[in-house]
């Protein structure tokens, strides 16, 4: 009975493209695929830099990355909330309760999961060509680039899962986002305001909608491997 | 092949420039959605209960509100506790709440300026249609809840510092119930929020205290009814505070001060008698009612 109603609620939302929804959306992909790009711009470099290089520490270094995979978003938000509240050190940007914040969260989240995936990925890498490379004259630091092109379809598999993570998280974009109608509302910070209303069909429905939005996105991240990977032979 | 891969090399730096680059008009607000820069966009800040939020209140106040001064409302719902801590830390510039005590003690404290009676609306005591405490019709809350506690009927507590938290523990004080001491398995502390605390007692057959407008714009009932309605120590009165522009320089004193008189003035106040669901008026406003 509920579920055939969220279906429905999720075909009329679609169908209907009600302008609230279509900027909920808007924002929420906006959010999420920009801290997924700051991210992989920080996390990839760092991971491949993690696989090749060797210093004290680097092993604890690893099991803190690996550790935070599993940060509980809420903590993430929580502290990025007290760094960005007005009380705060960084209070007198302005940028709690605004879409800046909530990318600032989520790429706290997603950091983590790419830095450990490239740094898994890199290693076997590394670990295969290093002769080869270094007979090339590409040592160390100066073999990132190679290692980070030739690994990148297991790469974006991370940067899925990264996405994955982001998307879905309410915790963090709650509490610094502030669930603010037309300027923080997400689609899973509107999930938790419509069960709080206690209509769960629409809750449900836009849940629907936001794990249709995400299997399309990996199908083409797939399709577009597929197709990347017949072209690099 | 390693040539052609150190080519390829090459071209993923060139990758990540141009993603930095789609990243930066990604972040730029789409012009489509009149969505004006951040620096142009007057906006106000206000910290308000779950109440006004899920009830609908704010989506019949705030476009009338933008239509006369052009300010956007942006409004984050938490507890009452919680709202006034926002308001505390400089989070917010308005605050708008539900627990007078509190509200007097953050003015008292200096992080308000002043603390101004907006509107009223009256708790009610939500029970599962079985009634396993035999309170269905009662107008007497406080001998509802002793009856309550003396069956340990399972009762849902909202426990996260709210307004409507501190109206149920009043309410308990007010009935000769030191729930801290009587408090047992039957007592279920969820800490969340009204519509939270509603579908929880839903699942669980519990008696649990509601605000009048959350209950009626509440969907999804099940077999939930109000039990004990009309008692006079149910009244719920708002209050409306600026936040101290002498603590938090940065709070927007002339345009948070211009949502206050307009919600106070004769347009905000009909505004907000205008507020019906099903025909049913939600919240009664009071502005000019003195003691408050």
């Amino acid at each position: 009975m509920d579920i055939s109603s969220s279906f429905a609620a999720a075909f009329g939302l679609i169908v209907g493209l009600d302008p609230q929804f279509v900027q909920i959306v808007g924002l929420s992909l906006r959010v999420t695929l920009t801290a997924v790009l700051l991210a992989a711009v920080i996390g990839l470099p760092l991971g491949a830099l993690l696989a090749v290089a060797r210093f004290p520490g680097r092993s604890a270094l690893i099991v803190l990355v690996n550790g935070l995979m599993g940060l509980p978003p809420v903590v993430a938000g929580l502290v990025v909330f007290l760094l960005l509240s007005r009380s705060g050190p960084l209070g007198a940007l302005g940028w709690l309760f605004s879409p800046a914040a909530m990318v600032i969260a989520q790429t706290l989240l997603v950091l983590p999961i790419i830095i450990a995936l490239t740094r898994g990925t890199i290693e076997e890498l590394w670990g295969e060509y290093r002769e080869h490379l270094t007979s090339l004259g590409l040592t160390g630091a100066r073999a990132i680039p190679t290692l980070l092109w030739d690994g990148r379809f297991a790469l974006a598999t991370g940067l899925l899962a990264g996405f994955g993570r982001a998307s879905a998280e309410v915790g963090a974009v709650l509490i610094v986002g502030g669930n603010i109608a037309g300027h923080t509302r997400t689609m899973t910070t509107s999930i938790a305001l419509e069960t709080s209303k206690g209509d769960l069909p629409l809750a449900l429905g836009l849940g629907l909608v936001l794990i249709a939005l995400t299997l399309a996105i990996n199908a083409a991240a797939y399709g577009a491997s597929r197709i990347g990977a017949r072209f690099a032979g | 092949m390693l040539t052609k891969r150190s080519l390829l090399a090459a071209g993923f730096g060139l990758a990540l420039t141009s993603s930095v680059l789609a990243q930066a008009t990604l972040t730029a607000p789409p012009p489509a959605q009149g969505a004006a820069p951040a620096a142009q966009t007057r906006f106000i800040t206000v910290s308000s209960t779950t109440s006004t939020t899920d009830s609908g209140l704010f989506n019949h106040l705030l476009p009338a509100f933008k239509a006369r001064t052009g300010i956007e409302v942006r409004v984050v719902s938490q507890g009452t506790g919680q709202a006034l801590d926002t308001g505390r830390r400089g989070d917010a510039d308005v605050v708008f709440v539900h627990a007078r005590a509190q509200e007097v003690k953050f003015v008292e404290d200096g992080f308000g300026v002043e603390r101004k009676p907006v509107m009223y609306n009256d708790f009610v005591l939500i029970g599962p249609k079985s009634d396993p405490a035999g309170i269905k019709g009662s107008k007497d809350i406080a001998a509802a809840l002793k009856a309550i506690q003396a069956k340990a009927a399972p009762f849902v507590s909202r426990g996260d510092k709210s307004g409507t938290h501190a109206a149920e523990l009043n309410l308990w004080k007010v009935a000769g119930v030191e729930i801290e001491q009587a408090k047992g398995p039957w007592y279920r502390e969820i800490g969340q929020g009204m519509g939270a605390a509603l579908n929880t007692s839903g699942a669980m057959g519990a008696y649990v205290l509601s605000d009048r407008a959350t209950w009626i714009n509440f969907r999804n009932r099940g077999d939930l009814e109000i039990v004990v309605e009309g008692d006079r120590r149910l009244f719920n009165q708002y209050g409306v505070i600026l936040v101290n522009p002498a603590r938090h320089a940065h709070v927007k004193k002339a345009d948070g001060q211009a949502f206050i008189d307009w919600l106070l003035g004769p347009e905000g106040q009909k505004a907000i008698a205008d507020y019906k669901i099903n025909g049913a008026q939600l919240f009664f406003p009071n502005a000019t009612q003195p003691g408050a």
